[in-house]
Protein backbone atom coordinates (compact mmCIF):
# COMPACT_ATOMS: atom_id res chain seq x y z
CA UNK A 1 0.00 0.00 0.00
CA UNK A 2 1.30 3.51 -0.79
CA UNK A 3 1.87 5.65 2.06
CA UNK A 4 -0.64 8.10 2.84
CA UNK A 5 -0.30 11.15 0.96
CA UNK A 6 1.22 14.13 3.20
CA UNK A 7 -1.71 16.70 3.43
CA UNK A 8 0.19 19.87 2.09
CA UNK A 9 -2.42 22.03 4.33
CA UNK A 10 -1.23 20.54 7.80
CA UNK A 11 1.59 22.71 9.18
CA UNK A 12 3.30 21.68 12.52
CA UNK A 13 2.85 24.29 14.69
CA UNK A 14 4.68 22.64 17.71
CA UNK A 15 7.91 21.38 16.50
CA UNK A 16 9.05 20.83 19.92
CA UNK A 17 9.00 17.26 21.14
CA UNK A 18 9.00 15.72 24.85
CA UNK A 19 11.79 17.22 26.38
CA UNK A 20 14.91 14.87 27.07
CA UNK A 21 17.31 15.22 29.65
CA UNK A 22 21.08 14.09 28.16
CA UNK A 23 24.86 14.15 30.25
CA UNK A 24 27.45 15.91 28.57
CA UNK A 25 30.77 15.02 30.40
CA UNK A 26 32.02 14.53 32.54
CA UNK A 27 34.40 12.85 30.35
CA UNK A 28 33.85 14.52 27.03
CA UNK A 29 36.79 15.84 24.70
CA UNK A 30 35.17 19.66 24.59
CA UNK A 31 34.69 19.82 28.25
CA UNK A 32 38.30 21.75 28.88
CA UNK A 33 38.53 18.48 32.02
CA UNK A 34 35.84 16.77 33.47
CA UNK A 35 32.98 19.19 33.50
CA UNK A 36 29.45 17.76 33.58
CA UNK A 37 26.34 19.20 31.74
CA UNK A 38 22.92 18.13 32.17
CA UNK A 39 21.18 19.35 29.00
CA UNK A 40 17.35 19.58 29.11
CA UNK A 41 16.96 19.36 25.51
CA UNK A 42 13.82 19.65 23.30
CA UNK A 43 15.18 18.22 19.97
CA UNK A 44 18.11 20.09 19.10
CA UNK A 45 17.52 23.05 21.05
CA UNK A 46 18.80 23.81 24.97
CA UNK A 47 15.93 24.39 27.28
CA UNK A 48 18.71 24.77 29.91
CA UNK A 49 22.15 23.60 30.40
CA UNK A 50 23.07 22.53 34.72
CA UNK A 51 26.63 22.74 35.08
CA UNK A 52 28.26 19.81 37.57
CA UNK A 53 31.24 21.13 38.94
CA UNK A 54 33.72 19.37 41.59
CA UNK A 55 35.11 16.50 39.84
CA UNK A 56 38.41 17.79 40.40
CA UNK A 57 38.18 19.54 43.52
CA UNK A 58 41.12 19.06 45.85
CA UNK A 59 40.82 21.29 48.38
CA UNK A 60 43.38 23.64 47.47
CA UNK A 61 41.86 25.91 50.45
CA UNK A 62 41.86 23.35 53.31
CA UNK A 63 45.41 22.37 52.72
CA UNK A 64 46.65 25.58 52.50
CA UNK A 65 45.59 26.70 55.93
CA UNK A 66 47.84 23.69 57.17
CA UNK A 67 51.10 24.70 55.02
CA UNK A 68 53.85 27.47 55.40
CA UNK A 69 53.13 30.38 52.69
CA UNK A 70 56.12 28.22 50.54
CA UNK A 71 54.44 25.39 50.60
CA UNK A 72 51.24 26.58 49.04
CA UNK A 73 53.02 27.70 46.17
CA UNK A 74 53.80 24.18 44.58
CA UNK A 75 49.25 23.94 44.90
CA UNK A 76 48.73 26.65 43.18
CA UNK A 77 50.65 25.15 40.17
CA UNK A 78 47.50 22.92 39.89
CA UNK A 79 45.40 25.12 39.98
CA UNK A 80 44.73 26.46 36.46
CA UNK A 81 47.89 24.17 35.61
CA UNK A 82 47.55 25.33 31.63
CA UNK A 83 49.09 28.82 32.80
CA UNK A 84 50.90 27.68 36.10
CA UNK A 85 53.40 30.43 36.23
CA UNK A 86 50.69 32.96 36.68
CA UNK A 87 49.19 30.84 39.27
CA UNK A 88 52.16 30.91 41.28
CA UNK A 89 52.33 34.87 40.56
CA UNK A 90 49.44 35.77 41.91
CA UNK A 91 49.75 34.19 44.67
CA UNK A 92 53.45 35.68 45.78
CA UNK A 93 52.06 39.07 44.82
CA UNK A 94 49.49 38.68 47.78
CA UNK A 95 51.76 37.41 50.16
CA UNK A 96 54.08 40.23 49.43
CA UNK A 97 51.59 43.01 49.39
CA UNK A 98 50.82 41.45 52.81
CA UNK A 99 54.18 41.37 53.72
CA UNK A 100 54.60 44.64 52.93
CA UNK A 101 52.30 46.31 55.30
CA UNK A 102 55.01 46.15 58.02
CA UNK A 103 57.52 48.51 58.07
CA UNK A 104 60.73 46.54 56.90
CA UNK A 105 59.41 43.00 56.61
CA UNK A 106 59.60 42.88 52.60
CA UNK A 107 62.11 44.28 51.09
CA UNK A 108 60.62 44.53 47.36
CA UNK A 109 61.30 41.60 44.60
CA UNK A 110 64.88 42.66 43.16
CA UNK A 111 64.46 44.52 39.57
CA UNK A 112 65.93 41.51 37.48
CA UNK A 113 63.42 39.56 39.26
CA UNK A 114 60.81 41.44 38.16
CA UNK A 115 61.84 41.46 34.82
CA UNK A 116 61.98 37.50 35.13
CA UNK A 117 58.68 37.61 36.13
CA UNK A 118 57.24 39.43 33.43
CA UNK A 119 59.00 37.32 30.67
CA UNK A 120 57.91 34.11 31.87
CA UNK A 121 54.36 35.77 32.77
CA UNK A 122 53.96 37.00 29.24
CA UNK A 123 55.70 33.37 27.93
CA UNK A 124 52.76 31.53 29.37
CA UNK A 125 50.13 33.50 28.75
CA UNK A 126 50.79 33.08 24.92
CA UNK A 127 51.22 29.06 25.47
CA UNK A 128 47.94 29.60 27.72
CA UNK A 129 46.38 31.51 24.71
CA UNK A 130 48.16 28.81 22.12
CA UNK A 131 46.43 25.90 23.92
CA UNK A 132 42.82 27.89 23.51
CA UNK A 133 43.11 28.57 19.98
CA UNK A 134 44.51 24.79 18.86
CA UNK A 135 41.42 23.12 21.37
CA UNK A 136 39.18 25.38 19.93
CA UNK A 137 39.64 25.32 16.42
CA UNK A 138 39.54 21.06 17.60
CA UNK A 139 36.10 21.51 19.26
CA UNK A 140 34.65 23.11 16.66
CA UNK A 141 35.62 21.11 13.84
CA UNK A 142 39.18 22.07 12.44
CA UNK A 143 41.94 19.89 13.17
CA UNK A 144 44.84 21.46 12.07
CA UNK A 145 45.32 24.31 14.35
CA UNK A 146 45.60 21.95 17.06
CA UNK A 147 48.75 20.82 15.52
CA UNK A 148 50.32 24.12 15.39
CA UNK A 149 49.30 25.41 18.12
CA UNK A 150 50.93 22.65 19.93
CA UNK A 151 53.92 22.44 17.94
CA UNK A 152 54.61 25.97 19.32
CA UNK A 153 53.67 25.91 22.33
CA UNK A 154 56.57 22.71 22.75
CA UNK A 155 59.11 25.68 22.38
CA UNK A 156 58.08 27.47 25.09
CA UNK A 157 57.28 24.63 27.67
CA UNK A 158 61.45 23.74 26.33
CA UNK A 159 62.22 26.99 27.68
CA UNK A 160 60.22 26.46 30.46
CA UNK A 161 61.95 22.94 31.18
CA UNK A 162 65.37 25.39 30.59
CA UNK A 163 64.78 27.73 33.02
CA UNK A 164 62.75 25.79 36.08
CA UNK A 165 62.86 22.27 35.03
CA UNK A 166 59.63 21.67 34.73
CA UNK A 167 57.11 21.70 31.85
CA UNK A 168 53.96 21.91 33.14
CA UNK A 169 54.15 23.07 37.63
CA UNK A 170 56.90 24.99 37.22
CA UNK A 171 57.05 26.33 41.06
CA UNK A 172 59.12 29.11 39.87
CA UNK A 173 57.99 32.15 41.19
CA UNK A 174 58.84 32.46 44.77
CA UNK A 175 57.95 35.10 47.76
CA UNK A 176 60.36 37.99 46.50
CA UNK A 177 61.37 36.56 43.07
CA UNK A 178 61.66 33.84 41.54
CA UNK A 179 63.67 30.37 42.15
CA UNK A 180 66.43 30.74 39.67
CA UNK A 181 68.09 32.84 37.63
CA UNK A 182 68.37 32.46 33.52
CA UNK A 183 70.42 29.51 32.19
CA UNK A 184 73.44 30.60 30.00
CA UNK A 185 71.79 31.13 26.38
CA UNK A 186 68.50 31.54 27.54
CA UNK A 187 67.50 35.45 26.00
CA UNK A 188 69.10 34.27 23.06
CA UNK A 189 66.73 31.10 22.80
CA UNK A 190 63.58 33.49 24.08
CA UNK A 191 64.61 36.04 21.19
CA UNK A 192 64.93 32.86 18.38
CA UNK A 193 61.40 31.60 19.74
CA UNK A 194 59.87 35.20 19.56
CA UNK A 195 60.93 36.13 16.05
CA UNK A 196 59.86 32.70 15.35
CA UNK A 197 56.73 32.96 16.71
CA UNK A 198 55.43 36.50 15.84
CA UNK A 199 55.03 35.48 11.78
CA UNK A 200 53.06 32.82 13.50
CA UNK A 201 50.27 34.37 14.75
CA UNK A 202 49.28 36.00 10.93
CA UNK A 203 49.41 31.79 9.92
CA UNK A 204 47.17 30.80 13.04
CA UNK A 205 44.60 33.75 11.80
CA UNK A 206 44.60 32.41 8.13
CA UNK A 207 44.35 28.98 9.57
CA UNK A 208 41.48 29.21 11.47
CA UNK A 209 40.28 32.99 12.62
CA UNK A 210 39.16 34.14 8.98
CA UNK A 211 37.78 30.66 8.26
CA UNK A 212 34.53 30.75 6.73
CA UNK A 213 33.18 27.84 8.45
CA UNK A 214 34.25 28.75 11.70
CA UNK A 215 32.91 32.81 11.70
CA UNK A 216 29.53 30.62 10.75
CA UNK A 217 30.29 28.91 14.14
CA UNK A 218 31.33 31.81 16.05
CA UNK A 219 29.65 34.65 14.97
CA UNK A 220 26.75 36.10 16.97
CA UNK A 221 26.46 32.90 18.81
CA UNK A 222 26.22 33.55 22.85
CA UNK A 223 26.40 37.55 23.06
CA UNK A 224 27.57 38.42 26.56
CA UNK A 225 27.85 42.05 26.77
CA UNK A 226 30.06 44.16 29.14
CA UNK A 227 27.05 44.74 32.06
CA UNK A 228 25.89 40.85 32.28
CA UNK A 229 29.58 40.34 32.19
CA UNK A 230 30.66 42.29 35.07
CA UNK A 231 27.82 41.25 37.21
CA UNK A 232 28.44 37.81 37.11
CA UNK A 233 31.72 38.62 37.70
CA UNK A 234 33.28 37.68 34.59
CA UNK A 235 37.14 39.11 33.33
CA UNK A 236 39.88 39.00 31.47
CA UNK A 237 39.48 38.13 27.67
CA UNK A 238 36.18 37.20 28.06
CA UNK A 239 34.96 40.50 29.73
CA UNK A 240 37.35 42.38 26.79
CA UNK A 241 35.77 40.70 24.06
CA UNK A 242 32.61 42.44 25.35
CA UNK A 243 34.03 45.29 24.16
CA UNK A 244 35.26 46.77 27.51
CA UNK A 245 38.52 48.16 27.88
CA UNK A 246 39.71 46.45 31.28
CA UNK A 247 42.97 45.00 32.00
CA UNK A 248 44.72 45.39 35.18
CA UNK A 249 48.13 45.13 33.77
CA UNK A 250 47.05 48.85 32.60
CA UNK A 251 43.87 49.86 34.71
CA UNK A 252 45.69 48.87 38.03
CA UNK A 253 49.42 47.91 37.23
CA UNK A 254 51.52 45.66 39.50
CA UNK A 255 54.78 44.33 39.41
CA UNK A 256 56.23 46.96 36.57
CA UNK A 257 53.86 46.54 33.77
CA UNK A 258 53.37 50.67 33.94
CA UNK A 259 57.08 50.59 32.29
CA UNK A 260 55.78 48.52 29.31
CA UNK A 261 54.14 49.79 26.29
CA UNK A 262 51.53 47.90 24.98
CA UNK A 263 47.60 47.53 24.12
CA UNK A 264 44.28 46.23 25.60
CA UNK A 265 42.49 44.57 22.39
CA UNK A 266 38.49 44.35 22.82
CA UNK A 267 35.89 42.96 20.95
CA UNK A 268 33.99 44.94 18.61
CA UNK A 269 30.96 44.52 15.73
CA UNK A 270 32.33 43.27 12.16
CA UNK A 271 29.00 43.96 10.56
CA UNK A 272 30.65 42.70 6.78
CA UNK A 273 31.14 39.26 8.25
CA UNK A 274 27.76 38.83 10.99
CA UNK A 275 30.42 39.42 14.23
CA UNK A 276 29.54 41.22 17.20
CA UNK A 277 30.71 42.32 20.11
CA UNK A 278 31.01 39.90 23.29
CA UNK A 279 29.92 36.98 20.89
CA UNK A 280 32.10 33.75 20.86
CA UNK A 281 33.89 34.59 17.71
CA UNK A 282 35.23 37.77 19.93
CA UNK A 283 36.27 36.05 22.66
CA UNK A 284 38.57 33.64 20.91
CA UNK A 285 39.93 37.05 18.88
CA UNK A 286 41.01 38.79 21.97
CA UNK A 287 42.99 36.00 22.92
CA UNK A 288 44.93 35.95 19.38
CA UNK A 289 45.34 39.54 19.62
CA UNK A 290 46.89 39.52 23.22
CA UNK A 291 49.52 36.93 22.03
CA UNK A 292 50.51 39.76 19.97
CA UNK A 293 50.92 42.10 22.60
CA UNK A 294 52.48 39.94 24.70
CA UNK A 295 55.20 39.29 21.84
CA UNK A 296 55.50 43.42 22.29
CA UNK A 297 55.92 43.19 26.16
CA UNK A 298 58.76 40.52 25.82
CA UNK A 299 60.58 42.33 22.79
CA UNK A 300 61.03 45.07 25.05
CA UNK A 301 62.17 42.97 27.59
CA UNK A 302 64.61 41.79 24.84
CA UNK A 303 65.29 45.25 23.72
CA UNK A 304 66.34 46.93 26.73
CA UNK A 305 68.01 43.17 28.71
CA UNK A 306 67.56 41.59 31.81
CA UNK A 307 69.13 44.14 34.56
CA UNK A 308 71.86 43.04 36.35
CA UNK A 309 71.38 41.85 39.93
CA UNK A 310 69.79 39.26 42.26
CA UNK A 311 66.31 37.80 41.15
CA UNK A 312 65.60 36.59 44.82
CA UNK A 313 65.14 39.14 47.56
CA UNK A 314 66.85 38.23 50.66
CA UNK A 315 64.15 37.29 53.46
CA UNK A 316 64.46 36.18 56.88
CA UNK A 317 61.23 34.91 56.81
CA UNK A 318 58.00 34.62 54.91
CA UNK A 319 55.96 35.68 58.13
CA UNK A 320 53.18 38.21 57.16
CA UNK A 321 52.06 40.37 59.86
CA UNK A 322 48.41 40.05 61.25
CA UNK A 323 45.95 41.16 58.69
CA UNK A 324 44.08 40.04 55.67
CA UNK A 325 44.26 41.21 51.83
CA UNK A 326 42.78 40.55 48.79
CA UNK A 327 44.72 40.70 45.54
CA UNK A 328 44.18 40.48 42.21
CA UNK A 329 46.41 39.77 38.90
CA UNK A 330 45.64 39.34 35.71
CA UNK A 331 46.04 35.91 34.69
CA UNK A 332 45.40 34.58 30.71
CA UNK A 333 42.11 33.67 31.78
CA UNK A 334 40.65 36.95 33.83
CA UNK A 335 41.81 38.17 37.47
CA UNK A 336 42.93 35.81 40.03
CA UNK A 337 42.49 36.94 43.22
CA UNK A 338 43.59 35.86 46.20
CA UNK A 339 41.80 36.53 49.84
CA UNK A 340 44.65 35.63 52.74
CA UNK A 341 43.70 36.60 56.39
CA UNK A 342 46.93 36.44 58.49
CA UNK A 343 47.61 36.04 62.22
CA UNK A 344 51.16 36.22 62.24
CA UNK A 345 52.25 32.88 62.07
CA UNK A 346 54.17 31.06 59.78
CA UNK A 347 50.90 29.32 58.23
CA UNK A 348 47.64 31.60 57.10
CA UNK A 349 44.66 30.89 58.75
CA UNK A 350 42.42 31.33 55.64
CA UNK A 351 43.25 31.42 51.86
CA UNK A 352 40.13 31.86 49.66
CA UNK A 353 41.34 31.74 45.88
CA UNK A 354 38.77 33.78 43.59
CA UNK A 355 39.28 31.48 40.09
CA UNK A 356 38.21 33.54 37.07
CA UNK A 357 36.70 30.25 35.30
CA UNK A 358 34.83 29.85 38.01
CA UNK A 359 32.61 32.78 37.51
CA UNK A 360 32.87 32.35 34.00
CA UNK A 361 31.22 28.87 33.88
CA UNK A 362 28.61 29.89 36.41
CA UNK A 363 27.35 32.22 33.59
CA UNK A 364 27.13 29.21 30.92
CA UNK A 365 23.51 28.40 32.10
CA UNK A 366 22.20 32.05 30.88
CA UNK A 367 24.20 31.71 28.27
CA UNK A 368 23.55 28.70 26.90
CA UNK A 369 19.64 28.82 27.06
CA UNK A 370 17.96 28.53 23.95
CA UNK A 371 20.54 27.87 21.90
CA UNK A 372 21.41 24.29 19.58
CA UNK A 373 24.00 21.71 21.38
CA UNK A 374 26.52 22.36 19.04
CA UNK A 375 26.60 25.93 19.79
CA UNK A 376 27.44 25.09 23.51
CA UNK A 377 30.57 23.27 22.46
CA UNK A 378 31.38 26.84 21.10
CA UNK A 379 30.06 28.62 24.24
CA UNK A 380 32.78 26.54 26.08
CA UNK A 381 35.47 26.88 23.84
CA UNK A 382 35.16 30.69 23.69
CA UNK A 383 35.06 30.89 27.55
CA UNK A 384 37.96 28.66 27.96
CA UNK A 385 37.96 27.55 30.91
CA UNK A 386 40.36 24.85 32.91
CA UNK A 387 38.61 22.65 35.54
CA UNK A 388 41.65 22.58 37.09
CA UNK A 389 41.36 26.41 38.28
CA UNK A 390 37.25 26.29 39.02
CA UNK A 391 37.38 22.99 40.80
CA UNK A 392 40.75 24.27 42.59
CA UNK B 1 35.82 57.21 47.33
CA UNK B 2 37.59 56.24 50.04
CA UNK B 3 36.90 53.51 52.56
CA UNK B 4 36.21 56.06 55.58
CA UNK B 5 33.86 58.49 53.50
CA UNK B 6 32.01 55.39 52.12
CA UNK B 7 31.88 54.29 55.59
CA UNK B 8 30.35 57.53 57.09
CA UNK B 9 28.00 57.56 53.94
CA UNK B 10 26.59 53.99 54.73
CA UNK B 11 26.47 55.27 58.60
CA UNK B 12 24.34 58.61 57.85
CA UNK B 13 21.94 55.96 55.89
CA UNK B 14 21.84 53.18 57.92
CA UNK B 15 22.74 54.41 61.10
CA UNK B 16 23.05 51.18 63.41
CA UNK B 17 23.22 48.72 61.00
CA UNK B 18 26.64 49.39 60.26
CA UNK B 19 28.50 48.37 63.25
CA UNK B 20 32.36 49.14 63.09
CA UNK B 21 34.91 49.76 60.93
CA UNK B 22 38.04 48.40 60.75
CA UNK B 23 40.82 50.68 59.17
CA UNK B 24 44.35 50.14 61.19
CA UNK B 25 44.57 47.02 58.48
CA UNK B 26 45.54 46.04 54.80
CA UNK B 27 42.61 46.12 53.66
CA UNK B 28 40.29 48.20 55.51
CA UNK B 29 36.65 46.92 55.87
CA UNK B 30 33.07 47.77 57.68
CA UNK B 31 31.25 45.34 59.59
CA UNK B 32 27.58 45.14 58.65
CA UNK B 33 24.50 43.50 60.37
CA UNK B 34 23.28 40.59 58.81
CA UNK B 35 19.57 41.24 58.77
CA UNK B 36 20.34 44.51 57.14
CA UNK B 37 23.22 43.00 54.16
CA UNK B 38 20.72 43.37 51.15
CA UNK B 39 19.71 46.83 51.89
CA UNK B 40 22.72 47.64 52.22
CA UNK B 41 24.02 45.87 49.30
CA UNK B 42 21.37 47.31 46.94
CA UNK B 43 22.14 50.80 47.55
CA UNK B 44 25.97 50.22 47.15
CA UNK B 45 25.04 48.82 43.96
CA UNK B 46 22.68 51.95 42.93
CA UNK B 47 24.12 54.53 44.19
CA UNK B 48 25.56 57.09 41.78
CA UNK B 49 28.43 58.09 43.45
CA UNK B 50 28.99 54.48 45.08
CA UNK B 51 27.75 52.22 42.51
CA UNK B 52 29.36 48.71 42.83
CA UNK B 53 28.46 47.06 40.21
CA UNK B 54 31.56 44.30 40.68
CA UNK B 55 31.32 41.64 43.29
CA UNK B 56 35.63 40.60 43.20
CA UNK B 57 35.05 37.84 45.81
CA UNK B 58 32.56 36.25 48.41
CA UNK B 59 34.39 34.12 51.11
CA UNK B 60 33.57 32.30 54.64
CA UNK B 61 35.87 32.48 57.12
CA UNK B 62 36.50 30.88 60.23
CA UNK B 63 39.25 31.68 62.02
CA UNK B 64 39.41 28.74 65.01
CA UNK B 65 38.11 27.69 68.06
CA UNK B 66 39.35 30.86 69.81
CA UNK B 67 36.89 33.01 67.96
CA UNK B 68 32.94 32.27 68.12
CA UNK B 69 32.03 33.62 64.95
CA UNK B 70 31.70 32.86 61.17
CA UNK B 71 32.76 35.28 58.29
CA UNK B 72 31.13 36.23 55.57
CA UNK B 73 33.51 38.73 53.42
CA UNK B 74 32.30 40.23 50.13
CA UNK B 75 34.88 42.16 48.22
CA UNK B 76 33.15 45.15 45.83
CA UNK B 77 34.65 46.90 42.87
CA UNK B 78 33.12 49.51 40.97
CA UNK B 79 34.31 49.28 37.86
CA UNK B 80 32.78 53.40 37.02
CA UNK B 81 34.31 54.78 40.26
CA UNK B 82 37.14 52.77 40.74
CA UNK B 83 37.33 52.23 44.31
CA UNK B 84 36.81 49.29 46.21
CA UNK B 85 35.20 47.67 49.32
CA UNK B 86 35.09 45.02 52.13
CA UNK B 87 31.97 44.33 53.70
CA UNK B 88 32.19 41.68 57.09
CA UNK B 89 29.33 39.96 57.83
CA UNK B 90 29.80 38.55 61.59
CA UNK B 91 27.53 35.39 61.82
CA UNK B 92 27.51 33.38 65.82
CA UNK B 93 28.79 29.83 65.64
CA UNK B 94 25.81 29.21 68.09
CA UNK B 95 23.10 29.75 66.32
CA UNK B 96 22.94 28.47 62.84
CA UNK B 97 24.55 30.73 60.40
CA UNK B 98 22.09 32.85 58.44
CA UNK B 99 22.28 35.84 55.91
CA UNK B 100 20.14 36.87 53.27
CA UNK B 101 21.32 36.08 49.73
CA UNK B 102 22.82 39.11 47.49
CA UNK B 103 21.92 36.75 43.94
CA UNK B 104 19.60 39.46 42.71
CA UNK B 105 22.35 42.08 42.95
CA UNK B 106 25.35 40.24 41.38
CA UNK B 107 24.54 37.46 39.89
CA UNK B 108 27.89 36.20 40.39
CA UNK B 109 26.96 35.54 43.62
CA UNK B 110 24.64 32.45 43.08
CA UNK B 111 28.26 30.17 42.85
CA UNK B 112 29.92 31.67 45.51
CA UNK B 113 27.36 31.68 47.65
CA UNK B 114 26.71 27.84 46.75
CA UNK B 115 30.15 27.23 47.38
CA UNK B 116 30.37 29.13 50.65
CA UNK B 117 27.41 26.77 51.80
CA UNK B 118 28.97 23.74 50.54
CA UNK B 119 32.06 24.30 52.39
CA UNK B 120 31.12 26.52 56.00
CA UNK B 121 27.03 25.26 56.11
CA UNK B 122 26.45 28.93 55.97
CA UNK B 123 22.71 29.41 55.23
CA UNK B 124 22.15 32.23 52.28
CA UNK B 125 18.20 33.20 52.71
CA UNK B 126 16.37 33.27 49.41
CA UNK B 127 19.22 31.80 47.36
CA UNK B 128 17.41 30.42 43.98
CA UNK B 129 19.35 27.27 44.41
CA UNK B 130 21.57 26.50 47.64
CA UNK B 131 22.68 23.24 47.10
CA UNK B 132 26.56 21.69 47.20
CA UNK B 133 28.65 22.08 44.34
CA UNK B 134 32.79 21.12 45.04
CA UNK B 135 31.46 18.17 47.17
CA UNK B 136 29.42 15.18 46.35
CA UNK B 137 26.21 16.28 47.11
CA UNK B 138 25.43 13.20 50.24
CA UNK B 139 28.54 15.02 52.02
CA UNK B 140 27.86 15.26 55.41
CA UNK B 141 29.25 18.23 57.57
CA UNK B 142 31.25 21.59 56.19
CA UNK B 143 34.71 20.60 55.89
CA UNK B 144 35.94 24.32 55.82
CA UNK B 145 34.88 24.78 59.33
CA UNK B 146 37.79 24.40 61.54
CA UNK B 147 36.29 22.09 64.02
CA UNK B 148 35.41 19.49 61.31
CA UNK B 149 37.03 16.04 61.60
CA UNK B 150 37.33 13.87 58.54
CA UNK B 151 34.82 10.82 58.49
CA UNK B 152 35.68 7.38 58.66
CA UNK B 153 33.78 6.03 55.98
CA UNK B 154 32.14 7.74 53.06
CA UNK B 155 29.35 5.12 51.77
CA UNK B 156 30.88 2.21 53.08
CA UNK B 157 34.59 2.67 51.81
CA UNK B 158 37.35 3.31 54.70
CA UNK B 159 38.91 6.55 54.03
CA UNK B 160 42.28 5.65 53.98
CA UNK B 161 44.25 8.73 55.77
Amino acid sequence: MAAPQQDSKIIELKPFTDEMIVSMGPQHPSTHGVLRLELKLDGEVVRDAIPHIGYLHRCFEKHSENLNYQQIIPFTDRMDYIAAMNMNWGFCLAVEQLMAKEEGKFPGVPERGEYLRILIGELNRIGSHLLSFGTYGMDIGAFTPFLYAFRDREKILLLFEKICGARLTYNYIRVGGVSRDTPPEFMEEVKEFIDYFEPQIDVYNSLLTANRIFIERTANVAVMDAEMAINYGITGPNLRGAGLRWDLRKDEPYSIYDRFDFDVPVGRDIPEIGVVSGDCWNRYKVRMDEMKESVRIIRQILDSGLPDGPVQAELKAVRPPKGEIFSRSEAPRGELGFYIVSDGTPKPVRVKAKSPCFTALSALQELSRGLMVADIIAIIGSIDIVMGEVDR
Amino acid sequence: MTPQEIYENLKDKFGESIVSFEEDIADPFITVAAESLADVAQYLAQDEALAFDFLMCLSGVDLGAKDPNYYVVYHLYSMPRRHKLVLKIVLPKEEDPHVSTVEHIWRTANWHERETYDLYGIIFDGHSDLRRILLPDDWEGYPMRKDYTEPEFYRGMRVPY
